[in-house]
């Protein structure tokens, strides 16, 4: 982390940026929000640990009308994200100087918590510069343990590499954190029946409140305006409004950053609700590569877009009926 | 069980037909005098990529028991590459819903040419007959607005 | 809100006999927006105007629903008729209660009810209507025939007698196309030569008429009145301006073993080659892929004997960009491959030959000089049969379903030939049925049964077996006598079915227009627009719209033209105002609408908006409404909404769809 800091004073000193895009701390080490950096003294409060999930890429939007380069932190995964954002014409690639940080897995203090682990006080083996093996944590009833991996985040359980897509730097040490399928969760739901799908979506998307935070989140969902704003399809965006509102708005999200979500996981990650919205997504995303090929968002800039392109062979809608 | 089910159950059905290809389809049908039930009424798009999947949803939403799109036959759009757009959107959004539950007999696309009239006819007597199988839509009604 | 007014049309009792439609207009009177409504005999009378414009001026209304046939059918009348009554055309919305509803449904009360909610969801529709101004783009005055045969040619002289400037673009070294190869034609019996040849150079030295032969279209953009077309000019390593077409470069050509596709592979050519004596432009074309200059670099023979200096072997294919008015399709057609048709033994014996292939054995300049002998030995056949309906007529797959035609006639006429030079010799016709309508076409027929002793039978023949002596058994059948035939023939000739140039296929691609099943070209209506493509500014000339022949080829080779001749002596054409247009404050300036667009309207500028306050700089979409044909694909893959299409909004089907399903 110090490596960072010092490399974005210089950074800051010698005028190639005007500020510094990372995480700052909050009150726990585990608490930490995205935060702009403008002068070295402020860096002190920068940090980076296991904590720091948060997908920064989003912010280069406002950050690119900014005056001056930024300079933005980017795990492997965001990068991915960014690369979208700049194949959308949304940020400048001039406006940034990307120092693709390592990642060795990020940590979901919910998942740690559900290990029965409460009242803690503070979190160790969560720098990068630690082994990323195990956590040991002071908790007010004395030193508990964690294995690294069990509190980690589910997108990173799938994780889609330790290779930054874009960066102008690396600093720190990345590792391949996947250990389970991808679309193992999409699986189980497709066999369900018409029945039993349904009760789960119900069951997931009625506890929705449309806070829209995983709108807000969203480095894909970056339209000025959102549609469920706006008055051009009449559409609500009042919460629980009917049982079909909160489906319609997370089919239409979904579908409207179909082949362009990068399975960033940050929807899930900030629903307060705990409703696994990567869902939605990845089951577009697997559509995609079983009608389609095998197509990953943010990953070739140049590539064609899947709802925007198409061959003369595409399968039938009816597909959707013979798979049963 | 109540009084509602002695009313024959009525199917609520939306087309939507593009221009060129089906919605002329659908004209060759009535002018050839090719019946199907008048559950199904038609909206006139210029193409089948001119169809929202918000359009089909809120469809859904707003008591629809079933949803079809026809376009040109891929490779004959009017506009060359429209229905092709249309195709995997559809494939896409009708997976999606398959995925939350929904009966995926409820949505359909077909490709039916200015000329196949009694392919209009026979599509959508197949699927009203269909829709009318898998009777109301519950799932995806918004069941507050119900009469 | 809207002060609308619908009304309701009984169509004689095409409508009033299945539909309320005085209950249809007191149920809409309470539908919100609806000042006024009525029903009456025939609205697109001029009445039935009438009294949409007389309600218009002393109700005050500003929408217009007629409830009616199809808005495909008179959608454009109402336009014109509120337009009258001095409201914008576009604030009028038809609700199709005629085709859609009064035909097919036959109980009352069901299609009164329909009746009524498709008039509802025309209200809904026209609540949200805003009036729309058509455009105005300009004409180029050029047109493009794609396609150098007779369809081409004729289309070609008819335009540029007109007046205008035209471009053939012909594929093959010359223009000719089919007729080129035929022989003698039906029902006159004059030779195809002696009455194309003029045709083509009439065409050539036409000083309105430009040819790029060897060429092919490559990319075409643009709409009616404004296409630009790429057109690839195949390098022919001939300087076409040096060369005398002398034909020495041929004659001294080492490589002389490709099979001349003018001859349908009957015998060989020179990697050097004119296809036949009469070509246009008599000036030849090195084929590299036969070419031993090109193949190993050794050779040159042709530089070497060219006095003119014509040959260049570093010519490279040049791509000439244009702009035409319309466009014209003449790319004819092609014998179905006969891979197939195993049982009648084509690939099997060199004496079962297609009709086409019989024409050059026919002709004097083909590949017997024009005697009538087996490909095999070279031997006078005695015994001839022709079969009918080779792959047309046909129901599975390996044929095509419709009848070709031409067919019938030909084979009459090379029966009748064959019978007049060489009277010894038998001929016996297979066929299902002989159709021969056309002026003096069943006279024709009649002569080659009567006067000329022509063996019709009615059947099909099964197999054709090759013997050990050379001669070919055919086993048929005669449907008429009931019995089984079995004939010895030194020859058999297949009446292979026609089907459209393969590039064909390619070229509707390029050109937007529609095609059917069996890669014809789709007329915009069957009977009353038969040789214009329901895509405007592109016409239809010969058999790529449908198997003619050549007198019917030439008529509708005029027609063609008349059509293109019409829209090119206007100088401007209105558009379409149901085009795409971005709301500048929701757009993203993400793209994606346009990497969807097929027209290329979709540019994007870098542009400042006031976003409520907010002044900045931002990259917006921008739609070149020329160019825009309103299909509405952008307006869907724009994530924010906010591309929508005018006359076909969001709201405006939102409106629809609601109003049905309440």
């Amino acid at each position: 982390m110090q490596e960072i800091v010092n490399r974005a004073k210089e950074l800051l000193a010698d005028g190639t940026v005007a500020r510094v895009l990372g995480w700052k701390a909050g009150e726990m080490s585990y608490d930490v929000q995205p935060s702009y950096f403008e002068t070295a003294q402020s860096l002190d409060e920068f940090v980076y640990n296991g904590f720091c999930g948060a997908n920064l890429s989003k912010y280069m939007i406002e950050a690119s009308k900014m005056e001056g380069k930024t300079l933005i932190c980017l795990k492997p995964c965001d990068t991915y994200s960014f690369n979208q954002l700049l194949k959308e014409h949304r940020i400048d690639r001039e406006k940034a100087y990307i120092i693709g940080v390592g990642c060795k897995g990020k940590l979901d203090i919910e998942k740690i918590r559900a290990q029965g682990i409460k009242g803690i006080r503070s979190i160790e083996g969560a720098e990068l510069t630690d082994a990323a093996d195990t956590l040991t944590i002071q908790t007010i009833y004395g030193e508990k343990t964690c294995a690294y991996s069990d509190g980690m985040l589910e997108r990173c359980h799938v994780c889609k590499g330790k290779e930054h897509q874009i960066y102008d730097e690396l600093i720190g040490e990345s590792k391949d954190t996947k250990d389970g399928d991808r679309f193992a969760e999409v699986e189980r739901i497709e066999k369900m029946s018409p029945e039993e799908k349904f009760a789960f979506f119900q069951k997931e998307l009625s506890k929705c409140i449309r806070c829209n935070a995983c709108r807000n989140v969203c480095p894909a969902c970056s339209c000025r305006k959102c549609v469920f704003d706006s008055t051009k399809f009449d559409s609500s965006q009042k919460a629980n409004a009917d049982s079909f509102e909160e489906k319609m708005f997370h089919i239409i999200r979904a579908f409207h950053v179909a082949g362009r979500c990068t399975d960033c996981g940050e929807c899930s990650r900030v629903c307060p609700q705990g409703i696994p919205l990567h869902l939605f997504n990845r089951k577009f995303i697997k559509d995609i590569n079983e009608f389609y090929g095998e197509y990953q968002a943010g990953e070739d800039i140049e590539a064609d877009v899947p709802l925007t392109s198409f061959t003369f062979d595409d399968v039938e809608p009816g597909i959707v009926k013979e798979r049963g | 069980m109540s009084i509602e089910n002695k009313e024959e159950f009525r199917p609520k059905i939306v087309a939507f037909c593009c221009n060129w290809c089906s919605y002329a389809g659908a004209d060759l049908a009535g002018s050839s005098r090719l019946g199907y039930p008048a559950d199904v009424k038609i909206i006139r798009v210029p193409c089948s990529c001119r169809v929202n999947p918000m359009f089909i949803l809120r469809a859904f939403e707003k008591g629809a028991d079933g949803v079809i799109m026809c376009g040109c036959h891929p490779g004959d759009c009017h506009y060359s590459t429209g229905n092709y757009y249309a195709r995997r959107r559809m494939t896409l959004l009708f997976s999606m819903l398959d995925y939350i539950g929904v009966e995926n007999g409820r949505t359909r696309v077909e490709w039916v040419s200015a000329a196949e009239g009694v392919k209009f006819s026979t599509t959508m007597n197949e699927f009203a007959e269909k829709i009318h199988a898998l009777g109301k839509n519950v799932r995806l009604g918004d069941l507050r607005c119900r009469k | 809100m809207q002060r609308i007014g619908v009304f309701v049309c009984h169509c004689g009792s095409n409508i009033a006999a299945s539909v309320d439609v005085k209950k249809v207009a007191d149920v809409v009177r309470m539908e919100p927006g609806v000042v006024y409504s009525e029903d009456y005999q025939y609205m697109c009378s001029e009445a039935g105007q009438e009294k949409v414009i007389h309600a218009i001026k002393e109700y005050g209304l500003t929408g217009v629903v007629i409830c009616s046939c199809s808005p495909r059918m008179h959608e454009a009348t109402f336009r014109k008729a509120v337009e009258k009554a001095g409201l914008n055309p576009y604030m009028v919305e038809v609700a199709n209660i005629r085709e859609h509803c009064s035909w097919i449904h036959k109980d009352v009360e069901e299609a009164t009810k329909k009746a009524v909610i498709l008039a509802r969801a025309a209200i809904a529709k026209v609540n949200l209507n805003t009036p729309l101004q058509p455009g105005e783009s300009r004409v180029t005055k050029r047109a493009l025939v794609i396609g150098g045969g007779i369809a081409g040619i004729q289309t070609a002289l008819d335009i540029a007698d007109a007046g205008y400037e035209v471009d053939i673009v012909e594929k093959t070294p010359s223009i000719g196309g089919r007729m080129s190869q035929l022989d003698k034609t039906f029902p006159t019996l004059d030779c195809a030569a002696c009455i194309l040849t003029p045709k083509m150079v009439e065409a050539s030295a036409h000083e309105k008429i430009n040819i790029y032969t060897y060429s092919e279209v490559e990319k075409v953009s643009g709409f009616v009145g404004d296409f630009t077309v790429d057109i690839r000019k195949k390098a022919r390593y001939v300087d076409e301006n040096k060369c005398t077409g002398c034909g020495v470069c041929q004659e001294k050509c080492p490589s002389k073993k490709t099979p001349s596709e003018f001859n349908r592979g009957l015998n060989t050519r020179s990697a050097i080659y004119t296809p036949f004596a009469q070509a246009i432009p008599n000036v030849p074309v090195i084929d590299t892929q036969s070419c031993i200059k090109f193949k190993t670099g050794k050779c040159g023979a042709c530089s070497k004997v060219c006095q003119a200096g014509a040959i260049d072997y570093t010519q490279k294919d040049t791509i000439i960009t244009e702009k035409y008015g319309a466009i014209v399709v003449a790319t004819g057609f092609d014998m179905i491959k006969l891979d197939n048709y195993d049982e009648y033994a084509y690939n099997q014996s060199k004496d079962v030959v297609t009709s086409l292939e019989l024409e050059r054995i026919m002709n004097a300049a083909g590949p017997t000089k024009g005697h009538l002998e087996r490909l095999s030995d070279g031997k006078a056949p005695k015994e001839m049969v022709f079969i009918q309906c080779v792959g047309s007529r046909c129901d599975d797959h390996r044929g095509k379903s419709y009848c070709s035609k031409i067919c019938c006639m030909y084979t009459a006429k090379h029966a009748m030939l064959i019978r007049d030079k060489y009277p010894d010799v038998n001929v016996t016709v297979f066929y299902i049925d002989v159709r021969t309508p056309g002026k003096n076409f069943d006279e024709f027929y009649r002569r080659a049964v009567e006067q000329y002793g022509v063996n019709y039978i009615k059947g099909q023949v099964g197999k054709v077996i090759p013997q050990p002596n050379g001669k070919l058994l055919v086993q048929g059948s005669d449907l008429l006598d009931n019995k089984q035939i079995l004939k010895e023939a030194d020859m058999v000739v297949l009446a292979a079915a026609i089907e459209p140039d393969p590039s064909v296929r390619k070229i509707a691609t390029m050109l937007t227009a529609s095609i059917d099943t069996n890669n014809f070209l789709t007329e915009a209506h069957a009977k009353l627009r038969p040789v214009e493509s329901p895509t405007a500014g592109i016409f239809l000339s010969g058999v790529c719209q449908g198997p003619k022949d050549i007198p019917e080829t030439v008529s509708q080779a005029g027609a063609a033209a008349v059509k293109a001749i019409g829209l090119l002596a206007k100088d401007k054409l209105m558009t379409n105002p149901c085009t795409a247009k971005p709301d500048e404050l929701l757009c993203n300036g993400c793209s994606s609408c346009a990497n969807v667009c097929p027209y290329g309207a979709i540019t994007y500028e870098e542009k400042e908006v006031n976003d409520h306050g907010i002044r900045e700089v931002r990259r917006l979409a921008q739609v070149n409404s020329a160019l825009c044909q309103g299909c509405g694909a952008c307006t869907v893959t724009c994530p924010s909404g906010a591309m929508d299409l005018q006359g076909f909004s969001n709201r405006q089907i939102i409106a629809e769809v609601d109003a049905i399903c309440r």
